[in-house]
C-alpha cells in the first residue's frame, strides 16, 4: 500500500500484478497500483495503450488473464456483482438511452440500483437543479447536445452514491466550458466522498487530479503526483511529462 | 421482482415510441393474413387442358363437354394432331393432354376395353396427380351414365368408393392454411424482434451500462423477453380475429387453450433469439442467423406438407423444432377441437424446449466482454 493510500485509510482500488491478453498482445502488462478513498486518480495514456481495458477490469465488463483486482474492498474475479453495487461507471461511448427521458432514464438506473421511488425523485429534482435541467425533464434523452448528456450521464453514475465512480473519457469531444463545469461536478463528488477514477486526453485534466499514472505500451510509466511528475521530468506541464514518457525521442 | 417491473415499464416505453415499429405491428399481420392465405391455396381449379379427339363420336363429344362444364378445367382449343397438343403441353400452355382414341365409342359400346391417354406436366407433382384423380373420376361417371343409357343397365364396377372428409368436410384449403400462416406470422415477428432488440443495445453501447450495474441476468433477461411475449400474443389475438372475420376459420376447441399452449411456444421461440444474439454483435447478423432458423424451421413444420411424409431422419430433427409442435397445436385445436388430453405430448415437448433455451439463454448472456 503506497503513503497515500495509507493516509486515507485504506484503499478503494488495489490492483497487483494484473496481466491482460488477446491472443499473443499483451494489453495490459504487470500492472501495479493503489487508489485510496476519496481520492481523484488520473489515468492517463495515449490511445491504445491499455486504459479502457484496464478499466474494463476493474468495472468487472472482463476478466484479467491473471493478476489480482480488489475494488470497493471485494476480489472483483470472485465478487464482481458485490463491487457492482459499489461502483459507478460512465463510459467512452454515450450509454444512457436516448429514446428514453431524462427523467426515465434517472428512474431507471435508481431503480436498478435499488433505490426508493422517493428517493429517485428527491434526487433527480436536486441533479437537475444543479445542472439547470430542470425544464429538460420530460425530454427525450437523444434531444439534448453532447455536453448536457455528459453532465447527465456523470450523475447518474454516482446517483446510487457509490464508493468509486470510473470515468472513460468523460470529457471527450466537449466545449471547454463543459468541461470545466464537468470538473466541478468531479471536485463536488470527491468532496462528497466518493473515489473518481478517471481517464482523459486532456493533460490540462491531468493536473486537476490528486495522483496520475500514465500508462505506455501496456506499462504503467510514471505514477505521482502531478507536481512530482513535473519535477522528476524538469517540465514546465504535464504535457511535456506525458510526451517524453510517451515518446522518448 | 421490483427491478424487473423497472426494466419491463423502459423496454415498453421504448417500444412504444417507435413509431414505424407500432405500424408494422398492425399492418403486418393484417396483410400477411389477407393476402398469403390466398396466395398459399392448393385448390386445384382451372387446370388448362386439352382434349385430342380422334374419335369425333357423340361419346367424345359429350366427354369433351363434360370436361369444358368443370370449374376443375379450362379447355383449349383442341389441337389437330397429338404432337401439336404435345407441343402445348411441353410450352406449358397446357398442364394436361387428354388423347381420346379412334373407334373409343365402339368399342365401348362393344364392351370392350377402352383407353384413353392422358399426360400430364408433372412439374408440380401435386398438380399433375390431382387432375389426373379429377379426370378419372369424369370419365368414370362419364362412361356409367352412358352405358346405363344404352343399355338400361347400371354398369358396377365391383366396388365404389365413397369418402367423406372430417374436420374440413368441404376441403377449403384456407382452413387449412390459416393456421399455419398465423404461426408464421407470430414466429417471425416475436424472434426478429426479440432478436434484434438485444442486439441493438450492444449496437448502441448501452448494454455496456446494464452489464456494468447489479441486475441479476436472469432479470435482465426476463426483461427482454417478456415485451415481445406480450406483443406476440397479441398478434395471435389479432389473428385469430382476422381469421374470424375474414375466412370464417373456425375454434372449434378452447380458445384459453391456444393461448396457453402459445405461451409457452412463444418462450421457446424468444428463448431462441435470444440465445442467437448472444452470439451476435451486429443487427444484420443476428437477423441473417435468425432467418436461417425461421426457414428452416418453418418449412420442415409440415405446413404445406404433412410432417410424417418426411424422412425418418427429418422427423427426428423436429424434435428440437417448436414450430413443429404448435403447427400441429394450432391447427388441432382450431379444426378438430382437440383438448390438452389429445396434445399433452406436443405440449410437454414445447414446455421442455422453452425451459431448455431459456436455461441456455441465461448462461450464454455474458455481463462481462
Amino acid at each position: 500500500m503506497d503513503a497515500a493510500a495509507q493516509r486515507a485509510g485504506g484503499a478503494a482500488i488495489r490492483v497487483e500484478d494484473l496481466v491482460k491478453r488477446f491472443g499473443s498482445f499483451t494489453a495490459n502488462d504487470r500492472l501495479n497500483f493503489s487508489v485510496a478513498s476519496g481520492e481523484i486518480f488520473g489515468f492517463l495514456g495515449a490511445n491504445g495503450a491499455g486504459k479502457t481495458t484496464a478499466i474494463k477490469i476493474l468495472c468487472g465488463l472482463s476478466a484479467p488473464t491473471s493478476g489480482r483486482v480488489e475494488v470497493a474492498g471485494y476480489d472483483v474475479a470472485r465478487y464482481p456483482e458485490q463491487v457492482k453495487r459499489r461502483i459507478g461507471y460512465m463510459s467512452q461511448h454515450f450509454s444512457l438511452y436516448n429514446d428514453l427521458t431524462v427523467y426515465e432514464n434517472i428512474r431507471l438506473f435508481g431503480a436498478i440500483y435499488g433505490l426508493s421511488l422517493s428517493v429517485i425523485r428527491e434526487r433527480s429534482d436536486q441533479l437537475l437543479r444543479r445542472l439547470d435541467l430542470k425544464e429538460q425533464r420530460n425530454r427525450l434523452l437523444g434531444t439534448l447536445s453532447l455536453g448536457w448528456k455528459q453532465k447527465l450521464a456523470f450523475s447518474v453514475a454516482i446517483l446510487h452514491r457509490p464508493h468509486i465512480v470510473f470515468l472513460d473519457e468523460p470529457t471527450s469531444g466537449v466545449d471547454p466550458i463543459t468541461r470545466r463545469q464537468f470538473w466541478e461536478q468531479i471536485y463536488q463528488a470527491a468532496n462528497e466522498g466518493i473515489t473518481v477514477f478517471v481517464t482523459t486526453h486532456y493533460l490540462d485534466e491531468a493536473e486537476y487530479c490528486q495522483r496520475v499514472s500514465i500508462m505506455v505500451e501496456g506499462r504503467i510509466a510514471a505514477l505521482d503526483t502531478p507536481k512530482a511528475l513535473k519535477e522528476q521530468g524538469r517540465s514546465e506541464s504535464m504535457n511535456e511529462v506525458f510526451l517524453k514518457l510517451t515518446r522518448p525521442n | 421482482m421490483r427491478m424487473l417491473l423497472f426494466l419491463l415499464q423502459k423496454e415498453f416505453l421504448q417500444v412504444l415510441r417507435n413509431k414505424l415499429f407500432l405500424r408494422l405491428l398492425l399492418v403486418l399481420p393484417v396483410v400477411q393474413l389477407l393476402v398469403l392465405v390466398h396466395a398459399a391455396t392448393m385448390d386445384m381449379k382451372n387446370l388448362q387442358i386439352v382434349v385430342c379427339d380422334l374419335d369425333h363420336s357423340p361419346l367424345s363429344r359429350r366427354l369433351t363437354a363434360t370436361l369444358d362444364a368443370s370449374p376443375f378445367f379450362d379447355l383449349l382449343d383442341p389441337p389437330p394432331t397429338v404432337d401439336e397438343g404435345k407441343g402445348a403441353l411441353e410450352t406449358g400452355a397446357a398442364d394436361l393432354l387428354l388423347v381420346v382414341p379412334a373407334n373409343f365409342e365402339r368399342s365401348m359400346q362393344r364392351g370392350q376395353v377402352q383407353a384413353l391417354q392422358l399426360m400430364a406436366d408433372a412439374i408440380n407433382a401435386q398438380q399433375a396427380q390431382l387432375g389426373y384423380v379429377y379426370l378419372q373420376k369424369t370419365t368414370a361417371q362419364l362412361l356409367s351414365d352412358a352405358r346405363f343409357e344404352t343399355s338400361g343397365r347400371a354398369w358396377n364396377p365391383a366396388v365404389e368408393v365413397t369418402s367423406s372428409f372430417w374436420y374440413n368436410p368441404e376441403l377449403n384449403y384456407k382452413y387449412f392454411m390459416f393456421p399455419g400462416i398465423l404461426v408464421i406470422l407470430v414466429s417471425v415477428v416475436g424472434m426478429f424482434l426479440t432478436a434484434m432488440n438485444l442486439v441493438r443495445e450492444k449496437e448502441m453501447g448501452t448494454i455496456e451500462q446494464m452489464n456494468v450495474s447489479p441486475v441479476p441476468k436472469p432479470v435482465f433477461i426476463a426483461a427482454k423477453l417478456l415485451p415481445f411475449w406480450f406483443i406476440g400474443l397479441m398478434e395471435l389475438a389479432l389473428g385469430l380475429l382476422i381469421g374470424r372475420l375474414v375466412y370464417g376459420v373456425p375454434m372449434v376447441g378452447s380458445p384459453l387453450l391456444v393461448f396457453g399452449l402459445a405461451a409457452v411456444y412463444l418462450v421457446a421461440l424468444l428463448a431462441l433469439g435470444l440465445l442467437l444474439s448472444s452470439f451476435s454483435t451486429s443487427q444484420q447478423q443476428v437477423t441473417f442467423v435468425s432467418y436461417f432458423f425461421l426457414l428452416v424451421f418453418i418449412l420442415m413444420s409440415g405446413i404445406f406438407t404433412s410432417a410424417e411424409n418426411m424422412p425418418e431422419w427429418g422427423q427426428r430433427l423436429n424434435v428440437i423444432n417448436p414450430i413443429f409442435y404448435f403447427m400441429d397445436i394450432m391447427r388441432s385445436i382450431l379444426l378438430k377441437g382437440a383438448g390438452l388430453a389429445d396434445l399433452w405430448r406436443q405440449a410437454a415437448s414445447l414446455a421442455a424446449l422453452a425451459v431448455g433455451l431459456m436455461i441456455l439463454a441465461v448462461r450464454t448472456y455474458r455481463k462481462t466482454v
